[in-house]
């Protein structure tokens, strides 16, 4: 597919990486020759100098007839303005990064409709909203949503009396709807079987009804109450959108920001009850003591630095901080960050990645089922995808256990109706559900391509 | 340095060479030569060694960088010669290895330059391999596997700037793969072209064919002795317009096929290369009027020898050693521009020669407003600073090797001042003939062995525009990363 992406900052070269990766032909647009420069030894794709409003420079990068164009400047009216020129132009669908929260309340859904634009994106709320889910949810240490409530944990045993237990015996134990699917140990993936005997130190992923997900981290000796008090470290806007959405929910938030001015600002735009900004530099370790850094029990550090919020989320561990959260946009630096002992790692640039290439494989297959959400877990070694299953699907209403499924592909959960459906083999998959499929090393565009016999129309 | 990954994309280098190879195989067939036997054992040969270092060099770890892609092209093209040469040793077309590595690298290289006296003994296949060669060097051997190869490398850019000669780099369409079977395609649609051409003004199918692909890769091997002199006017012509269109950017063909004729035609470059050719075909069809028995016939041999030495081909229809000095002066600084960046041709590149010219002219205004702040475009666009004085600095190094292979050559005690000076301008620019001794009547059979490595190095230096060979010789490129 020809994409067209505007703007090679972190963002833009996060989706590149991304939709290369995906097999797309995509043209950057950049006005610095030097980042293109840059860009151009990394990935092979085309490059155009200049401004990515100017019509004569999307020409050149081919946004007639390209069926994706994505503008991803640091500048949301640029964004807008190369968005609608590109729409005029001949684009098919055109997205755009919108991050400044004036424009990201209700007018957004004006301003979608009548610049054309497809999608709006904002780094910035979705990591928001991430870092929402954790603080509720702090035993784990990622969690996806999915729609009918549906969440897959991602979650680290240390100590639990799951231990040294195979999964059937674990199921039997517990009478709990879950399904385990799928186990990190040593860096290797594994897709397991009944007959799988848990580990410590494993990272597994898991899915299971609402409500008993509570109960079940609590039989495994893994649960934690959600956070009642929050400490962020820099008011960003990310921080904006997360104090907004903590107090909301009655957690108090306080916020230490070292730019006087910024905390100003940050002040008058955020305003909610229990809402403290400390104006002081979160890396000294006396202000985060003096602001009671012991007393939180959630901890999140979203400065604009991958390594100081690395390094001031390991301090808050080592100070016993029971959630803490770093915001990390650089893959090789997450999964550094994680072998030191972080537990949560949430990288803005994976979630846009994820969306676009979402969005990108929708594009692809208009007639088959749809694919609804795609999350990366696992440090990026398997993908779980949410279809919406139409008539075309082969495999409605046979048996999942007859069902031929292809090497590495699991069917994590199925949701009917508002109902949330952890399956068994004898269970059948209808046309109106959704399916929540897992996959590792496969590179899904259809709900078709989970069955196999199906190889030559999905790329693996 | 990734080793591994390096002698595993010389693997397929080989590999490919070794099929190429059959190609001469089936001319020789076809003529019922002993010579099919050279071909069969060389392209077994390339096979087994390509298979060997696939087999065992698969790398675990793919990285690369642009230190391992000037690496594997210099390396590549010289085992490639290497081994392109047996065949003419097996077979007795030449007996001497060394020779035979001349004429390889020289083929390959697309230089033209030969150390043949009587080419015409040859068997057939052996000619056929000989003008072979050009095709496959024209455009790169490198950027041949990377169409028929997908995902050769995740990085294949680094592999494509060492091997696409020019200052500026660029695509023509996001997937390098995809660019070079674009290329590969326009490449073998003007050489089927060129070919239908010669076969409808009578020339035989052989013929036709080895003159084609001599003209596609800017080469210059002929099959008769006088080149191309012995054929009709109408064949010379046909040659003629076709080394010029093989001296333009093959981007102007890319932006052709995708209907934009305009941006095509306005192209700064193409409109200098063709200016020049007409300017300089005007003064020496004047100036050579006296040795030729009509206008007609001077104006033709003018045409061909203007276009045949700016696109670096090497074709003759005359001596033009015993053209007018005029003449000949203009010729030989012709050999030093060289065609359009991103053809087929050899030496300094056009588009180098205007941004230089134009630094040059902003460089004098500078000097009389010494505050006067300006840019030097090319094609409508600003010209980076970084890129002038890349090119700067190529134009010292060009001329540092220049003159070290002239200094060199000059230790050869068997040609004389003239003979050294354009034979290594005619090589390191990849022309082929030059002027006195080594003119188009005659040959660099005189030289010494020394003199002959060190032209095959210059030839190779010139064609890869020169930091590929250069890097190589440097130690600290092999360092362990």
């Amino acid at each position: 597919m020809k994409i067209v992406i505007a703007g090679c900052g972190k963002v833009g070269t996060a989706i590149i990486a991304r939709l290369v990766e995906e097999g797309h032909d995509v043209v950057a647009v950049d006005s610095s020759p030097s980042a293109i420069e840059e860009i151009i030894n990394v990935y092979d794709i085309m490059c155009v100098c200049g401004n990515a409003a100017d019509d004569d420079i999307l020409a050149e990068a081919g946004v007639p007839g390209c069926q994706l164009f994505v503008a991803a400047t640091s500048q949301d009216e640029t964004n807008m303005l190369s968005c609608f020129i590109a729409g005029r132009m001949g684009a098919a669908h055109t997205v755009a990064r919108i991050r400044n929260p004036e424009y990201n309340d209700k007018g957004l859904d004006f301003l979608c409709q009548n610049l054309g634009l497809s999608m709006a994106i904002n780094p910035d709320r979705v990591s928001a909203e991430e870092l929402y889910n954790l603080l509720k949810f702090p035993s784990a240490a990622n969690i996806e949503h999915f729609s009918g409530n549906f969440d897959l944990i991602e979650t680290t045993l240390d100590s639990s009396p799951a231990i040294g237990v195979s999964l059937a015996e674990l199921r039997r134990r517990y009478d709990a709807k879950f399904l385990i699917c799928a186990v990190q140990r040593n860096g290797n993936l594994f897709i397991p079987t009944g007959n799988f005997v848990l580990s410590e130190g494993d990272r597994v992923a898991l899915t299971a009804a609402p409500g008993e997900a509570q109960k079940l981290l609590r039989k495994l000796g893994i649960f934690r109450k959600s956070s009642r008090n929050v400490m962020i470290l820099g008011a960003s806007r990310t921080a904006f959108y997360l104090s907004k959405m903590l107090t909301a929910a009655g957690i108090s938030v306080k916020v230490i920001e070292i730019d006087r001015r910024r905390c100003e600002e940050f002040s008058a735009e955020a305003v909610g009850n229990g809402m403290f900004v400390i104006n002081g530099d979160g890396a000294r370790q006396e202000v985060l003591e003096e602001e009671g850094l012991t007393s939180t029990d959630g901890f999140v550090a979203i400065t604009g630095s991958d390594e100081q919020n690395i390094l001031i989320s390991i301090y808050a561990s080592t100070r016993h901080v029971p959630k803490v959260i770093a915001k990390v946009n650089r893959p090789e630096l997450a999964a550094l960050a994680e072998k030191l002992g972080l537990g949560s790692v949430v990288s803005p640039m994976r979630i846009v990645a994820n969306q676009l290439s979402r969005y990108a494989r929708a594009l692809q297959n208009t007639e088959g089922s749809n694919i609804e959400t795609l999350y990366r877990i696992m440090d990026d070694k398997a993908e779980v995808l949410e279809f919406s299953v139409n008539g075309d699907f082969r495999g409605a209403g046979i048996e999942l256990k007859d069902l031929g499924l292809r090497q590495n592909i699991l069917i994590a959960g199925i949701v009917r109706g508002r109902k949330a459906i952890i399956p068994s083999g004898s269970e059948t998959i209808q046309p109106g559900d959704r399916v929540i499929v897992l996959s590792a090393g496969h590179r899904l565009g259809d709900l078709n391509d989970i069955l196999s016999g199906e190889e030559s129309a999905a790329q693996s | 340095m990734n080793r591994r990954m390096i002698l595993y994309v010389i693997g397929f280098i080989l590999a490919a060479e070794g099929a190429l190879l059959l190609l001469p195989a089936i001319v020789s067939l076809i003529y019922l030569e002993s010579a099919i036997w050279s071909f069969l054992i060389t392209a077994a040969v390339c096979g087994a060694l390509g298979a060997v270092l696939l087999l065992t060099c698969r790398p675990a770890d793919t990285s690369m960088y642009s230190r391992e892609g000037f690496v594997i092209v210099a390396l590549g093209w010289i085992l490639m010669s290497a081994l392109g040469a047996v065949p003419f040793v097996i077979s007795g077309d030449i007996p001497n290895y060394i020779d035979a590595f001349f004429e390889t690298v020289s083929g390959f290289t697309t230089t033209g330059a030969s150390i043949l006296n009587d080419v015409e003994t040859l068997s057939r296949g052996g000619l056929f391999w000989r003008s072979f060669t050009h095709w496959i060097g024209g455009m790169g051997v490198l950027i041949f596997i990377m169409a028929i190869i997908p995902n050769l490398s995740d990085k294949p850019v680094h592999i494509m700037k060492a091997e696409m000669p020019g200052p500026v780099f660029g695509k023509l369409v996001p997937r390098a793969n995809d660019t070079a079977k674009i290329l590969y395609i326009i490449y073998i649609a003007l050489t089927g072209l060129e070919f239908l051409f010669l076969l409808f003004g009578g020339l035989p199918v052989y013929d036709s064919l080895v003159t084609a692909i001599g003209t596609a890769g800017t080469g210059g091997f002929a099959i008769t002795n006088s080149s191309i002199g012995g054929y009709s006017p109408y064949i010379q012509w046909v040659v003629t317009v076709f080394m010029t269109l093989f001296g333009v950017n093959f981007n102007l063909y890319y932006l052709i096929l995708v209907r934009q004729f305009r941006s095509a035609v306005s192209s700064f470059e193409l409109r200098v290369y063709l200016l020049i050719l007409a300017t300089v075909t005007c003064v020496i069809t004047v100036n050579i009027l006296g040795t030729c028995s009509s206008p007609g016939e001077a104006f033709r041999l003018a045409a061909f020898q203007s276009a045949s030495i700016m696109s670096t081909t090497g074709f003759s229809t005359a001596d033009f050693n015993a053209w007018p000095g005029l003449s000949r002066g203009i010729l030989m600084v012709l050999m030093f521009f060289g065609a359009c960046a991103g053809s087929t041709a050899g030496g300094f590149k056009l588009s180098r020669v205007i941004i230089l010219f134009k630094a040059m002219r902003r460089e004098i205004r500078k000097l009389l407003h010494p505050r006067s702040v300006s840019t030097v475009t090319f094609e409508g666009k600003p010209v980076e600073e970084a890129t002038i004085s890349s090119i700067s600095n190529y134009l010292a190094v060009y001329a540092a090797c220049l003159l070290g292979i002239f200094l060199l050559l000059c230790l050869d005690p068997s040609a004389g001042f003239e003979e050294n000076f354009s034979a290594s301008v005619a090589c390191f620019n990849n022309i082929g003939p030059g002027f006195g001794g080594i003119g188009p009547t005659s040959s660099y059979s005189a030289y010494s062995v020394f003199s002959k490595l060190l032209l095959s190095l210059g030839m190779l230096a010139g064609r890869l525009e020169i930091y590929p060979i250069l890097i190589t010789l440097i130690p600290s490129t092999w360092t362990r990363r």
